[in-house]
């Protein structure tokens, strides 16, 4: 590869790759493609010809509803939710240096699950303020797992067993909430856990959209030093990156995402950890490639979704399920190649 | 051992409900002496002393199987929760429930034990391929993905239906109230066994320490130890699982205070965890009880606040050394 194309604006220069490109392009049409089909097959069939009426505003009222107000919502969400966890998971494997340094791995997904819960059942909040609890679970918990490994020494190496630790934490406060709650609410609770996209409406979609309006661009521009610093401390900063400031700040966003789409769908396991290592294989680039990694996340959660709505129909898995299983031998086959490879 | 003995004595005594010491004298020898205190007599001798046993049998087998994981990984990060080998059991005993429809333990824990073993040898093979060997980051890292892949399908298959959820729940805090004397007796001969195994195995874990090729020049049969120590481990951490839930950070923690009273060398630090350990489970299960009245903090709930703080500290020395 080296063909390049630099794309200039003010403060930002990309160099993209055309196979980048092209996988990405690729990616976004699979991911658009995957979603109609999973509107249109899933339950109640809507032919794509009737579906292009409801949209233009036509339509049976019934299968307007449908359409309209369950699988659109539902579709969209996943889409945004599966982009913000294959982003987040970008910028944490690229800074951990690691392939399992993925949100969902070192406990800040747990720290906005946790939130999210002690707000649901300890305070009675309601939807909203779940999402909130989330974003503040999420984000406190980074900011404890970052000052607790900054005390050792700072390595990145060491964000991550510390957030292991912290993590199995959280599990017992999890836990220990949900054995106290009256059995409904647990499980009503628990289903949300496990991550699911079940009744969701238009809401979740606005929050998580605007959400993602403002970070992921902030985010796309911190790319470049986000590769430096992926060199090593030393040479990141020898090109004129200022790690210390850099570093928080991308942690801080990765984890804002992250906790958004935790607060939208509930914690959906490796969606995070597996939608990068898919996009770096796709571009056959080493690079982090946030975009590409974005795009892989919604497609891996819009298939996970049609999976989770088909598979014990008209029982509905809810979504972390099949991410969860899916991703585990997934995860299983990645380590032992790579390290098989000796690499790390 | 005397202190072991004495923390026995404290939680049988010391409880959500006062219960004066004369009274509790009196129901270990067995009689209620006076009407008005039999109630008491029955509540000492049918909820805390096989509460008390089933927390010195469970403490046994975490502090033991947490010291020959230590041992065999030579990971000062391996522990049972964290490698996954709890997430391993209970996913299979809720299989075990929900699918299988099987409510004894004496059936499920066949069930904790091939969960335990599965989940640790994908944890084992995944940490420790490579160029460079299991490092401590690497089978923590790949544990902690096991676990949450395990999570997700344990929730899954609970929420399927409300009365296995609601026993799951109360399960999954690591509860020693379980208050029932068959738990204990179906995990005594695993674990029974799973002991003697593990202190059979000191003087061969002494070898491996030392690295592999020494070892094999002292003459250790690697292989041998190795898989007699996952046997070892398997039966601990699996009836563990199986009778009081997943109670994190016993077995991580106990060795590594086994350590700095006896130094490395296994044959003493295997026998001084085994003691150690239920010490500090029951020290666990009372404090919850006195911290959280009228009601209480599950012994695993106790032990997760704990422990985390101590895998913290490992961590954030300079180094970590691999044992």
């Amino acid at each position: 590869m080296t063909r390049r194309l630099t794309v200039r604006a003010p403060g930002v220069a990309l160099r993209l790759d055309p196979r980048t490109i092209g996988v990405t392009a690729l990616l976004v049409v699979a991911a658009l493609a995957a979603g109609a089909w999973t509107v249109t097959a899933v339950g109640v069939r809507i032919p794509y010809a009737d579906m292009v009426e409801i949209l233009g505003g036509g339509g049976r009222r019934a299968d307007r509803f449908i359409l309209l107000d369950l699988r659109l919502p539902r579709v969209s969400l996943a889409l945004l939710a599966g982009a913000a966890f294959g982003l987040s998971g970008a910028v944490f494997q690229s800074l951990s240096r690691n392939p399992l340094g993925s949100p969902d791995v070192i406990g800040f997904t747990t720290g906005a699950a946790t939130g999210a819960v002690v707000a649901i059942l300890v305070l009675g909040a309601g939807t909203a303020g779940a999402a909130t609890g989330a974003v503040v679970g999420g984000i406190l918990t980074a900011a404890v797992v970052y000052a607790l490994a900054a005390l050792g020494g700072g390595a990145i190496r060491r964000l991550v067993l510390v957030g292991i630790g912290v993590s199995a934490m959280l599990v017992a406060v999890n836990s220990y909430v949900l054995s106290r709650a009256r059995l409904d609410e647990a499980q009503s609770a628990a289903t949300w856990l496990v991550g699911t996209l079940n009744g969701r409406t238009w809401d979740s979609v606005r929050l998580l959209g605007i959400a993602l309006l403002v970070l992921m661009p902030l985010l796309l521009m911190l790319s470049r030093p986000l590769g430096m610093l992926e060199l090593g401390d030393d040479s990141a900063h020898s090109l004129g990156v200022r790690v210390r400031r850099t570093r928080p700040l991308l942690v801080f966003l990765a984890v804002a995402v992250c906790a958004v789409a935790t607060a939208a769908t509930g914690p959906v396991v490796f969606v995070a950890l597996a939608a990068p290592q898919i996009a770096r294989r796709l571009t056959g680039t080493a690079a982090p490639q946030l975009v590409p990694a974005a795009v892989t996340g919604a497609l891996v959660m819009v298939l996970s979704d049609f999976a989770a709505q088909r598979l014990l129909a008209p029982a509905q898995v809810p979504v972390g399920v099949i991410t969860g299983a899916v991703g585990g031998v997934y995860l299983a086959w990645v380590l032992s190649v790579q390290w098989r490879r000796g690499s790390q | 051992m005397a202190a072991l003995a004495a923390v026995a004595a404290l939680s049988i005594a010391v409880g959500t409900k006062s219960i004066p010491l004369g009274t509790v004298l009196d129901a270990l020898d067995g009689r209620a002496s006076l009407p008005e205190r039999a109630q008491d007599v029955q509540f000492i001798v049918e909820l805390r002393i096989p509460r008390t046993l089933l927390g010195l049998v469970a403490g046994i087998a975490l502090g033991l199987g947490g010291a020959l994981l230590q041992a065999l990984t030579r990971n000062p990060l391996a522990e049972s929760g964290i490698l996954g080998l709890d997430a391993g059991a209970a996913a299979a005993v809720v299989i075990a429930i929900q699918v299988f429809g099987i409510g004894s333990l004496t059936g499920y824990i066949w069930f904790a034990f091939a969960g335990a073993a599965g989940a640790f040898t994908v944890v084992y093979l995944l940490g420790s391929r490579g160029r460079s060997g299991a490092s401590p980051e690497r089978l923590a890292l790949a544990g902690a993905a096991v676990d949450a892949a395990l999570f997700a399908v344990v929730y899954a298959i609970a929420l399927l239906d409300s009365s296995t959820f609601d026993r799951y729940r109360l399960w999954m805090v690591g509860n020693l109230a379980t208050g029932d004397l068959s738990v204990l007796y179906g995990v005594l001969p695993f674990v029974t066994a799973g002991v003697l195994l593990a202190l059979a195995l000191g003087p061969s874990l002494n070898a491996i320490a030392l690295g592999e090729d020494s070892a094999r020049a002292l003459g250790a049969n690697l292989n041998r130890t190795r898989v007699l120590s996952a046997v070892a481990i398997t039966l601990l951490c699996g009836a563990a699982t199986a009778a009081v839930g997943p109670i994190a950070f016993v077995g991580l923690a106990v060795p590594h205070i086994a350590r700095t009273i006896v130094g490395p060398d296994q044959r003493w630090l295997l026998p001084y965890s085994l003691v150690l350990a239920p010490i500090l489970l029951l020290l666990a299960d009372v404090a919850g009880r006195l911290l959280a009245r009228p009601g209480e903090l599950q012994a695993g709930i106790v032990t997760a606040f704990l422990g985390a703080p101590v895998f913290l500290a490992i961590i954030l020395r300079r180094r970590i050394v691999p044992l």
